[in-house]
């Protein structure tokens, strides 16, 4: 078991879920597929889907949801 | 009510713009910023800025409560929305002026009237001012929907009286395919919007984009003539002229009139546009809506008027009267703005923020270039993605051409990806410059060729 730290793909805004007042596309704890939607990050008024690349455990998300994010971030902790 | 102190509600090259009509009428400036913008130039460019809040704008920008407080501190007199943001937010029109302040802007109901599409559309009836023919509220049954088609005529759309952006629309083509294109949009609009309400409207085939520019000072309204900006990519315009060549004199007059009817029956103050789909083939024209701010694309009409619309709406705000009348508004030149954006138009559009790690202006005569980017400048993520837009005017509609294509060559910005080589495409491209495009034109277009920043335009015989 090891924890690794994922990083924003872009720069941007983060949501944690599809629309304001949907559930969240991950929760803390939840496991994830490679592929799967963990999150949005919109660049210039243009979403951008954050996909796993790899599977795991989701243990906790870095920033909050909403937050401004820079590329590179640290964004959520993958426990594989 | 006299004002001395503009407080820009605002960001980018448009606070810039405001900075500057304001700079020319003595008033103190005062910007509103992020802390994502502290840096800009429109930032630098104020007697005075204030930081109201974090980078994203629903928590900045967008937030009445901060910009009021921003004014507050400030002792500001007086708030420029811009375009975007709460420029069209009736609310923030209303707690402006509750605050004691001036709003440069229309009153607020007029706000809420002309954003109601439904209001507007009766406005507009009311002025005599042609609208898209279609049906007004939701269609009962088939039996209502064929007698509203055979009054509205083919081709026809059918909407989602729930939708919006262009989802779920339906085209018929003659009265055989109308019912059983009903059946399938109701069944769509029910599934996506949980509303299975439909209406009618007429298509109108290869329509292009033609607005008015109009200046009310609450009583009297004239027009500045019109602009076409047909040129879109998922109806964001891209590429607008001044005046609209597809119109002859009779058409102009009429509907410069129209345009000029509806504002004057709302009483309008402040700077306007009404936005029409014309018809080439029939030669009719049709009020869509109204924005009732600057426009981004407002100076190709300053180019060939040569009034600086954001210094008349701010002395208009001011209380002074309209200084022209309707016969001294006169035009000259053809004037183009192309907008550049922060996208790779190599890379579907893909948006590109970052550091502009050089910088090359255009120049010469007619030319204009209106941005608020800098060489070792940040483009942050948060906002949209317009970096500056260039505007040129000449004699002729073709020399403008010219001209936009020697200014497309001079400019170069680096480090970021931008629309200059789709704008450089552009000026050469025989549609453009036989102006046969609409509002879907670009989007073919764009289609047909694989457009990449190694394939530039060629020049212009």
């Amino acid at each position: 078991m090891s924890v690794k730290t994922v990083a924003a793909p872009l720069p941007g805004t983060f949501y944690r879920s599809p629309a304001p007042g949907e559930p969240p596309f991950k929760t803390e704890g939840s496991t994830v597929a490679p592929g799967e939607t963990v999150g949005l990050i919109e660049v210039m008024k243009t979403f951008t889907q954050v996909a796993a690349e790899e599977a795991g455990k989701l243990v906790r998300f870095l920033v909050e949801n909403e937050d401004a994010v820079m590329a590179g971030q640290p964004l959520y902790e993958l426990e594989s | 009510m006299p004002v001395s102190r503009l407080l820009i509600a605002n960001r980018g090259e448009i606070a810039v713009r405001i900075i500057r009509a304001a700079r020319e009428l003595g008033l103190q400036t005062v910007q509103v910023a992020s802390r994502a913008d502290l840096d800009m130039p429109a930032a630098r460019l104020a007697d005075q800025v204030v930081e109201i809040g974090p980078p994203q704008a629903a928590r900045s920008y967008l937030s009445i409560e901060a910009i009021l407080r921003a004014a507050e501190t400030s002792g500001a007199d007086a708030v420029h929305p811009g375009y975007g943001f709460l420029a069209e937010n009736a609310a923030f029109a209303e707690a402006v002026e509750r605050a004691g302040l001036t709003f440069v802007g229309p009153r607020p109901e007029t706000i809420r009237l002309m954003g109601d599409k439904a209001a507007a559309r009766a406005a507009a009836a009311a002025a005599g001012v042609p609208t898209v023919p279609g049906t007004e509220g939701r269609l009962a049954d088939s039996a209502a929907a064929r007698e509203a088609a055979a009054r509205i005529g083919f081709p026809l759309m059918i909407k989602a009286a729930a939708g919006g952006g262009g989802r779920g629309i339906r085209i018929a083509e003659d009265m055989a395919g109308l019912e059983t294109l009903l059946q399938q949009a109701a069944a769509e609009a029910g599934a996506s919007f949980g509303d299975a309400g439909l209406y009618l409207e007429r298509c109108v085939p290869r329509a292009r984009h033609v607005e008015v520019q109009v200046l009310g000072d609450g009583e009297s309204v004239i027009h500045l003539f019109e602009r076409e900006c047909s040129v879109q990519r998922r109806r964001q315009k891209l590429w607008e002229e001044a005046p609209a060549a597809c119109l002859d004199d009779a058409t102009r007059a009429a509907l410069c009139d129209s345009a000029v009817r509806l504002a004057q029956s709302v009483g309008y103050r402040g700077a306007g546009t009404l936005e029409y789909l014309f018809d080439a083939a029939s030669g009719d024209f049709y009020f869509i809506e109204m924005n009732t701010r600057i426009q981004v694309e407002h100076p190709v009409t300053e180019a060939i008027t040569g009034i600086d619309l954001v210094r008349e709406m701010i002395r208009i705000a001011a209380g002074e009267r309209l200084r022209w009348r309707q016969d001294a508004i006169t035009r000259r030149f053809h004037a183009i703005e192309c907008r550049i954006n922060a996208e790779d138009p190599a890379r579907g559009f893909l948006p590109s923020p970052g550091r502009i790690e050089s910088l090359r202006l255009p120049g010469g005569p007619g030319v204009r270039f209106d941005a608020a980017i800098e060489a070792g400048g940040i483009v942050p993520p948060f906002y949209d993605s317009l970096l500056g837009k260039l505007i040129v005017w000449d004699e002729t509609r073709d020399a403008a051409l010219r001209r936009m294509a020697r200014a497309l060559a001079e400019l170069e910005i680096g480090g970021v990806a931008t629309t200059i080589p789709l704008g450089r495409a552009l000026a050469a491209a025989p549609d453009i410059r036989a102006g046969r495009v609409h509002t879907t034109w670009l989007e073919s277009w764009l289609a047909q060729h694989d457009f990449t920043p190694e394939r530039e335009a060629e020049p212009i015989p």
